[in-house]
């Protein structure tokens, strides 16, 4: 707590016991005392903000509901009124404060200093201070300031504050690191490849600060209500003092004053209007600490509809790399052997399936195979420990004379032979990601009802990865230009609910910028991604979509919570108000209690 | 262009909403946002205009929130 806030609450704690005091010993003196600590603030910034041309706003409203009060002879409510506004506005500071600190801190990833190394000698400067090609030493504890390479030592980093990963990951010299990382275990001398503003953290930095710029539909919403709501209900408050008096007869103009006033003190919309941007404003913090970027509370609001999720397949439901998936064997040989067989047969060709297969088996030696040849269309032979082997399609196989067992397996397949004997096929394909069918599983129990897979892939080998998945739709061998009209056919059939499209964001660019959100994965440090994208994902763990999608539904369904509910006991009490069924502590609560509970809830969304 | 500041004393989120409404009413501005969680203001003008909308601005702030001053 700051010292002004100390001191607000040590006035509202005197005030309070005055109060009560009085209560007890039923003098007006302890009540004026009261009010007049509760109230002196209020009062004068009422005044001093009429003299600056603007009358209608809460410090007026509570200070004029007092003082009916107090002319209605309510003196103990006329205090209640003010001590409560206070505890409200106190309760208010407080929690909008801890939740910025919170996200600050959430977000406390830019380093504060820099171990220059200049001529061997260690110079602390400020990080923003720094020029391409500069060596600083990051130590073990330290955060990395700015993106780089690392040229001597090797460590582990932790990248939780931007990714939401707690596995560390490993940097050796040679390898980039970016900077909002801390360092683990070892020195590293790193090369600066990017100042501090084009830096990853002051990128991060900027989009979650800029994020509150871009207004979801329901913070518009109850800006533009609470634009009309307080003066139509100070209009009908000043009517009801004035014209029931005098235009129906019997009535008391006390009865009706004090009803004007209860009406004055529920005229303030602060509840819906804190309440909507700070719970918005604690989810995009949440999806931050989560390693997902939020460009703008508009997104998390569409993210929330989103009910359907387009995917691009390499890369993003896949790894992009080749790998080997099977090893069949036909002869008497183990599946190491006839890796090793291939391995060999391959070695020489640079072809990716060449290269995978070679990398699965690990280190080949050289000089060991002879005699190679390549049969364009068909494979490669070459002499191996004495025997000639024939690694290739089935159309090699079949020239050979021998018979081959065709995989089941998709994928690219090698056949490996020798002169008369078939050994057996290895596959090689594009690796689905362990947790992509899981991903789609949750996504659908969470009310996704479609799901689009789009690829330049053959349809076999799309349909494959789909049903193992269980994507529901797939549009394959699609030229990159093709994507962006395939996308709009089926956005053209979907009016409810929104489009959300997930890439890597190297091609996607056009994609992601049609669909309702455009996701992109596994940014770090891509600046093409994160500029065309309006949802970033720090790494390629496709399972931080549906944390994504947990979020944005939870957050708002908190603010439609609020909104709701705010609304409903203003409402009710108003209306109680009006006919004269309601008094000035239940007015008060309409206010105070409604904010203090608004910003309660609101206040969960940073723990998702 | 746009251009960001930061607003200090903003503490009242309905002030927020109301300077915000004010200042796109500004002839030279051409769209302004405030985010009262974030205490910013972005604003998009004309750069040679934009010395003289800030103080416009500044002049709409403090007839709704006394105090609260944009950081320039």
């Amino acid at each position: 707590m700051s010292r002004l806030q100390k001191f607000d609450l040590t006035k509202i704690i005197i005030a309070a016991i005055l109060f009560a005091t009085g209560y007890g010993t039923d003098i007006i003196w302890f009540f004026i005392a009261a009010y007049a600590i509760a109230g002196y603030k209020t009062i004068f910034e009422a005044v001093m903000n009429i003299i600056h041309g603007h009358v209608l706003d809460e410090n007026f409203l509570m200070t004029i509901a007092s003082l009916g009060a107090v002319y209605c002879g309510d003196y103990p409510e006329a205090v209640a009124v003010m001590m409560f506004y206070q505890v409200g506005e106190f309760f208010e500071h407080y929690a909008v404060n801890n939740s910025r600190k919170s996200i600050a801190d959430l977000m406390d990833i830019k380093a504060e200093f820099a171990n220059k190394l200049v001529d061997g000698k260690e110079v602390t400067v400020d990080p923003e201070e720094l020029l391409l090609d500069d060596i600083i030493l990051v130590r073990p504890g330290e955060k990395v300031p700015v993106d780089g390479v690392v040229v001597e030592g090797f460590s582990s980093l932790n990248t939780a504050a931007l990714t939401g990963e707690s596995v560390p990951r490993d940097v050796s010299s040679g390898q980039e690191i970016i900077s909002g990382t801390i360092n683990l275990t070892g020195a590293l001398k790193v090369r600066v490849t990017k100042l501090y503003e084009d830096s990853t953290v002051a990128k991060v930095l900027d989009l979650v600060e800029n994020a509150g710029s871009r207004k979801a539909s329901v913070e518009k919403f109850i800006t533009r209500f609470a634009r009309y709501y307080t003066p139509i209900v100070v209009a009908f408050a000043v009517l009801m003092a004035v014209v029931p008096p005098l235009v129906m007869p019997g009535q008391i103009f006390e009865d009706w004053l004090y009803r004007a006033m209860i009406f004055l003190v529920i005229s303030c919309p602060c509840a819906l209007v804190i309440s909507v941007p700070l719970s918005l404003f604690a989810g995009v913090g949440s999806a931050s600490k989560q390693g997902i970027l939020v460009k703008g509370s508009n997104y998390l609001e569409a993210l929330a509809r989103v009910n359907t999720f387009a995917f691009d397949k390499t890369g993003t439901l896949t790894t992009g790399n080749f790998d080997v998936t099977t090893i069949h064997t036909q002869g008497a040989i183990s599946e190491d052997q006839l890796l090793e067989l291939a391995a060999y047969g391959e070695s020489l060709s640079n072809h990716p399936i060449a290269t995978s297969i070679v990398a699965r088996y690990g280190k080949v030696e050289s000089g060991l195979v002879t005699d190679y040849a390549e049969v364009s269309g068909k494979g490669i032979s070459g002499i191996y420990k004495g025997r000639k082997l024939f690694c290739g399609n089935d159309k090699l196989i079949k020239d050979l004379g021998l018979s081959w067992v065709n995989p089941t397996e998709i994928g690219s397949v090698v056949h490996v032979a020798t002169e008369t004997e078939y050994l057996g096929y290895i596959v090689v394909a594009d690796t689905i990601r362990d947790n992509s069918a899981s991903t789609i599983e949750a996504l659908k129990a969470d009310g996704v009802t479609q799901t689009i897979m789009l690829t330049g892939d053959r349809r076999e080998i799309a349909e494959a990865v789909a049903g193992q998945i269980g994507v529901t739709d797939v549009l394959s061998e699609l030229l990159p230009e093709d994507k962006v009209s395939a996308l709009e056919s089926v956005l053209g059939e979907n009016t409810k609910g929104h489009l959300a499209f997930v890439g890597d964001g190297i091609n996607d660019a056009p994609v992601l910028a049609r669909a309702d959100v455009g996701i992109a994965m596994g940014a770090f440090g891509s600046d093409a991604a994160i500029e065309a994208a309006d949802v970033v994902i720090m790494t390629d763990d496709i399972s931080k979509l549906v944390t994504m999608k947990k979020i944005a539904t939870k957050t708002l369904r908190i603010s439609k919570q609020n909104v709701i509910f705010a609304l409903g006991v203003k409402a009710v009490i108003l209306l109680l108000g009006a006919m004269g069924m309601a008094n000035m502590w239940e007015a008060v609560f309409a206010d105070v209690g409604v904010s203090f509970i608004a910003i309660l809830n609101a206040m969960r969304a940073l723990k998702l | 262009m746009k251009k960001s500041y930061k607003l200090e004393n903003l503490d009242c989120a309905n002030c927020a909403a109301k300077m915000e409404t004010a200042i796109n009413k500004i002839a030279d501005v051409d769209s302004c946002t405030i985010s009262f969680m974030s205490q910013k203001m972005t604003i998009e003008a004309e750069d040679s205009k934009m010395d003289s909308v800030l103080d416009t601005a500044q002049k709409a702030i403090n007839k709704v929130e006394r105090g609260c001053k944009i950081v320039k």
